[in-house]
């Protein structure tokens, strides 16, 4: 489903920095990786470069055999709206909008009916377990439940693919583990992949394979 | 901590705040000094203006301590010897003091006839420098000019200056030139006895120049002579005739500095909307000086310090500008800015270090005003608080109620009953101001129900907005107040113009029924009709009714300008003239003394009601009339007087006129009546013959050039407060950049997030148009019925001029629209992932 084929990427300025020296990947549907790295590893870069946020310098995205290069920002976004969901790890819940508002934009971007966008949403609540929040304020929630609605938002679409920026990095260990197995959980259920990128060795380890990526290269993580 | 103690920490939290946003600090800057510049530039023209006419007037007088002074009729020169030979007059100089008219011009002249040798001890400077010119100035048909009518005629020794008299033209020799600096205005001086011959004013003066004697009291010499003088003449001191000038153009003055000042209390909202939503967005960084140590009272001196500084950077600007502002007035639109009231007076540009001082102090104070509430909030919010996300809203909450903004506007409108004081209704503009603060403060909790009731819709970027717009009312509500304030004043001000304008239309139609209006002379007091003229004028074939009104001035008081006095004939059978009657009017039983109807203005000047009875100065002798009908009356300012003709020549045996109203036959026209006309009276040169359709053309002309510099003080005003709607959405982006960032990532195009802000843009220009159109409406009525009834005494028919209040609902919504994309333009740009990514 989505294949990276050496991808590079450098940053300018006085002294260019490569970040990402031809990295290749593919990713299937099913998949659940998780990348580690250092700070600065090039893991933010790598996961925009996925969504189409950013361009490589050289090499090829190819999602679903569509060269992300060959697209233009309009396309791009209609892609990730269709196709990717996004979980942060600062959540970023618009804070005007309830619970379920946040959770169903998704959908009321893509011009999903009202009926039909208010049943999923409701469903996807349940699924992640704060059906009771529907009509709260991101400012009322725990940490916890504001990343679970997070989940929500991302998966609500059934997206193909979900890119997970540190999704624990703001709970505690009690609340990362219940989220992870949400995230998971959802996943498989949606017959989604998912790409997580994290410092916790804890949140790597819930998935199936772990990468690193060190020095612009990626490599598989040893056992 | 010291002032100099506190920059530091100036530069190290509003400094970066400030280079962060330059362009909003600019606006900020550039709003406060677009207010002081109007400001100034208004006040120095006017002071300038009334500064020159005020001494225009004051050198007539010259060296005199009292001047008599009678009505434009005249009084009889027999009085002149009585006056001289008081004990304690030193010197005394009788004068004729006449408007005339300039031949083949639209025009006037003030000519001064004077008897060089009385002159000479009381008014030197108004004689010619050569012995020789006085000498000459005793011919019959010589004059001597000041420079500005030199120049302004482009006349020199021994050209030829032409007057209109009666209906003839006399032409007068120029024999010499006043000293430079004898006098700034437009003057003719001639020998009393060959202007009073030339003019047609034999037997006649208009003023006596008295010089006391050393030690003399002019308080009580003024009270002496008053006795043996008649009712009409007055005595007064040059100063006091100067103060009574300045009275002319005071309401007009004092409401254009009130305009210039709008401009100043935008930007005074400019600052508060800008700097509230900036302490916002600062919040965090501001709390993280509290929990460092800051204390509340440091923050808020910073804070107000910050406004401060705006003020001190604005106001030296806007100092600056408005003095250039005011020399370019004063070069392009003379002193009255149009308005007409200063006559040909062109006056030099007089700079008042005190008035730059206070404008430069108003600035800051507004500036700081503006900033103080925002610095308050910002200060007493506990820190723990402040950091949390999502507190901006909460920050607000004290917006929240409408109590002290409905208790300011009840004040407000109780205040605007209050009356005048000194003629000027310093309590209607306090009762505008305290309106539109208290609307201000009334707007967040309006924007809170308005809002709320936002239709739902499908389309996702417009329920985005909406429910942003939901969310976040208060702020929508401050950064509107620059925009409320000056958009509610232009409506104000567009329906107070309309109102006045429609109501204007329909008193010309009322007062101009004739077909033809015949003058001697058009301006000036110099052209009349004689009654052998009349007849002539009334024999024209095709006339079929002549009107004739004879005008003159009359001064009820020493303190007050002059009245105007018409003396027109009643139509057969009728008992009133048709004038524009307003209320009720009285048929006078046979034991009351003879009707007279003033206007309004008149009645409000002598503080007269229908059934009043007043002394009215005819023929130097007081006669007493009683008040049938107060009538509405646009064209003379100092108010009006209209008897029966009849009763006129019967008291004064002065059967001339100064006009005629025609009416014609039905098959007669008017073009070939006035060529007619022009043949039967010799003198035609002078004649002024007007179609009403002209003459409405002209007024409506005269008005819309009047208001011409009113619009262009509020077009200034709403282009600050545009200047607030663009920082307030500027402000709003920038806060909101990560939350764009989230939307673009999940899946929203820029094209949508552009419609989600234009559809934002458009929801708080709406409300911005409907709460500036309610608020302006309520400010009209203080405009219409206090503020321009107790500055000019004129009242007017409330009108709302849809087509403008459309044209202008639709260009703010427009400019919300656009301006809250521009300010979002970042929003679609590719930082704003970056904003997002910056966590990752």
């Amino acid at each position: 489903m989505l294949t990276l084929t050496r991808v590079t990427k450098s940053y300018g300025g006085i002294r260019p920095r490569q970040v990402l020296c031809g990295i290749s990947l593919a990713v299937a549907r099913g998949d659940f990786i998780a990348i580690m790295g250092e700070s600065g590893a090039g893991k933010s870069t790598l996961l925009n470069i996925i969504a189409g946020l950013d361009t490589a310098d050289a090499g090829a995205v190819l999602f679903d055999g569509v060269d992300l290069a060959a697209l233009d920002d309009n396309a791009r976004t209609l892609l990730r709206r269709d196709s990717i969901g996004f979980v942060f790890q600062a959540f970023h819940l618009l804070p005007h909008l309830t619970v379920a508002q946040n959770v169903r934009l998704p959908l009321d971007l893509g011009g999903v009916a009202r009926g039909e966008a208010a049943a999923r949403t409701r469903l996807m609540l349940d699924a992640v377990g704060i059906g009771s929040l529907a009509d709260a304020y991101p400012r009322t929630l725990s940490g916890g439940e504001t990343q679970r609605a997070s989940i929500a938002r991302a998966l609500v679409h059934e997206p193909d693919l979900l890119l997970a920026d540190e999704p624990t990095g703001n709970l505690d260990s009690e609340s990362a583990a219940q989220v992870l197995a949400v995230l998971r959980e959802q996943v498989e259920r949606h017959a989604a992949a998912a790409v997580l990128v994290t410092h916790s060795h804890a949140a790597a380890r819930s998935a199936q394979r772990v990468y690193v990526l060190s020095a612009g290269k990626l490599e598989i993580a040893p056992e | 901590m010291t002032l100099l103690r506190m920059f530091p920490v100036l530069h190290a939290t509003s400094g970066s705040a400030w280079s962060d946003h330059p362009g909003r600090l600019a606006l900020t800057v550039l709003g406060i000094a677009f207010g002081v510049a109007l400001g100034v530039a208004v006040h120095l023209i006017n002071s300038s203006a009334a500064g020159e006419f005020s001494m225009a007037v004051r050198s007539l007088a010259g060296e005199a301590d009292l001047v008599v002074r009678g009505p434009r009729s005249g009084f009889p020169d027999a009085l002149y010897p009585n006056v001289a030979k008081l004990p304690g007059i030193l010197a005394a100089s009788p004068a004729i003091e006449l408007d005339a008219q300039l031949a083949g011009r639209r025009d006037t002249i003030k000519v001064l006839g004077l008897d060089p040798f009385r002159a000479a001890r009381v008014q030197p400077h108004l004689l010619a420098e050569s012995r020789d010119a006085t000498f000459d100035l005793l011919e019959s048909d010589a004059v001597v000019l000041s420079r500005a009518a030199a120049d302004a005629l482009r006349l020199n020794v021994n050209d030829v200056l032409r007057l209109q008299a009666g209906s003839d033209v006399i032409a007068l020799r120029v024999v010499a030139l006043l000293p430079a600096g004898a006098t700034p205005q437009r003057l003719a001086v001639m020998d009393i006895a060959a202007a009073q011959w030339r003019l047609g004013r034999v037997g006649e003066l208009h003023r006596i120049d008295l010089k006391l004697r050393p030690g003399t009291d002019a308080r009580a010499a003024a009270r002496e002579l008053q006795s043996i003088l008649p009712p009409a003449v007055l005595v007064a001191t040059p100063q006091a005739e100067a103060e009574r000038s300045a009275a002319l153009t005071r309401a007009y003055r004092t409401n254009l500095d009130m305009l210039a000042l709008v401009a100043l209390f935008t930007g005074a909202f400019l600052v508060f909307s800008t700097q509230f939503l900036a302490l916002l967005r600062r919040r965090p960084q501001l709390a993280l000086m509290r929990v460092l140590g800051a204390t509340r009272a440091r923050l808020l001196r910073l804070l107000v310090l910050e406004g401060a500084l705006v003020g001190i950077a604005g106001s030296a600007i806007g100092v600056a500008a408005g003095c250039a502002l005011a020399r370019f007035g004063i070069e392009r639109l003379a002193g009255d800015l149009g308005a007409g009231y200063f006559g040909a007076l062109a006056p030099a540009l007089t700079i008042d270090p005190l008035a730059l001082l206070i404008y430069f102090v108003l600035g800051i104070a507004f500036a700081v005003a503006g900033a103080a509430l925002p610095a308050l909030e910002a200060s007493r919010r506990p820190p723990a608080l402040a950091l949390k996300p999502g507190d901006q809203e909460e920050a607000l909450r004290r917006l929240h109620t409408a109590l002290p903004g409905t208790a300011l506007i009840a004040m407000g409108l109780a205040l605007s009953q209050a009356p005048p004081i000194g003629d000027i209704p310093i309590a209607g503009y306090f009762a505008v101001a305290l309106v539109l603060v208290g609307a201000i403060l009334v707007a967040p909790r309006c924007a809170e129900l308005v809002l709320s009731r936002l239709p739902s819709t499908r389309y996702a970027p417009a329920a985005l907005a909406a429910a942003q717009l939901q969310a976040t009312p208060r702020q929508v509500a401050v950064s509107l107040a620059a925009i409320l304030a000056s958009f509610s004043l232009m409506v104000s001000m567009l329906i107070m113009v309309g109102s006045f304008r429609v109501s204007l239309t329909t008193w010309l139609d009322q007062m101009l029924p004739a077909d033809l209006y015949v003058r001697a002379g058009r301006v000036g007091e110099t052209g009349y009709f004689t009654p052998e003229e009349q007849t002539r004028i009334a024999a024209v074939p095709g006339v079929r009714e002549v009107v004739y009104v004879r005008s003159q001035n009359v001064f009820m008081r020493a303190d007050r300008p002059a009245l105007s006095l018409l003396a027109r004939a009643l139509p057969p059978h009728a008992v009133r003239p048709p004038l524009s009657f307003q209320g009720a009017q009285l048929e006078p039983l046979p034991q009351d003394p003879p009707p007279a109807w003033i206007s309004e203005i008149a009645a409000d000047l002598l503080g007269t009601q229908i059934g009043s009875h007043i002394e009215l100065p005819i023929g130097s002798r007081l006669h007493s009339f009683i008040v049938a009908g107060i009538w509405r009356d646009y064209a003379r300012q100092n108010g009006a007087i209209v008897i029966d003709r009849a009763r006129y020549i019967a008291l004064t045996s002065d059967e001339r006129v100064n006009e005629a109203a025609l009416f014609l036959n039905a098959d007669s026209e008017a073009e070939g009546i006035g060529r007619r006309l022009r043949e039967a009276l010799p003198g035609a040169a002078g004649l002024e013959i007007t179609s009403r359709r002209e003459l409405k053309k002209i007024s409506l002309e005269v008005f819309d050039r009047t208001f011409a510099v009113t619009y262009a003080l509020e077009i200034a005003a709403v282009v600050i407060g545009l200047f607030g709607v663009s920082a307030g959405f500027s402000a709003q982006a920038l806060a909101r950049r990560r939350e764009f960032g989230v939307l673009r990532h999940i899946g929203m195009t820029r094209r949508q997030v552009g419609a989600m802000l234009a559809c934002e843009g458009f929801a708080v220009g709406g409300f911005g148009v409907i709460a500036g159109v309610g608020l302006g409406w309520v400010i009209s009525l203080i405009l219409i019925h206090v503020i321009n009834r107790q500055s000019f005494h004129w009242s007017m028919d409330l009108h709302l001029p849809w087509q403008p209040l459309t044209a202008l609902a639709l260009v703010l919504l427009a400019a919300s629209s656009i301006t809250a994309l521009v300010s979002g333009r970042r929003a679609m740009s590719d930082e704003v992932t970056r904003a997002v990514r910056e966590d990752w």
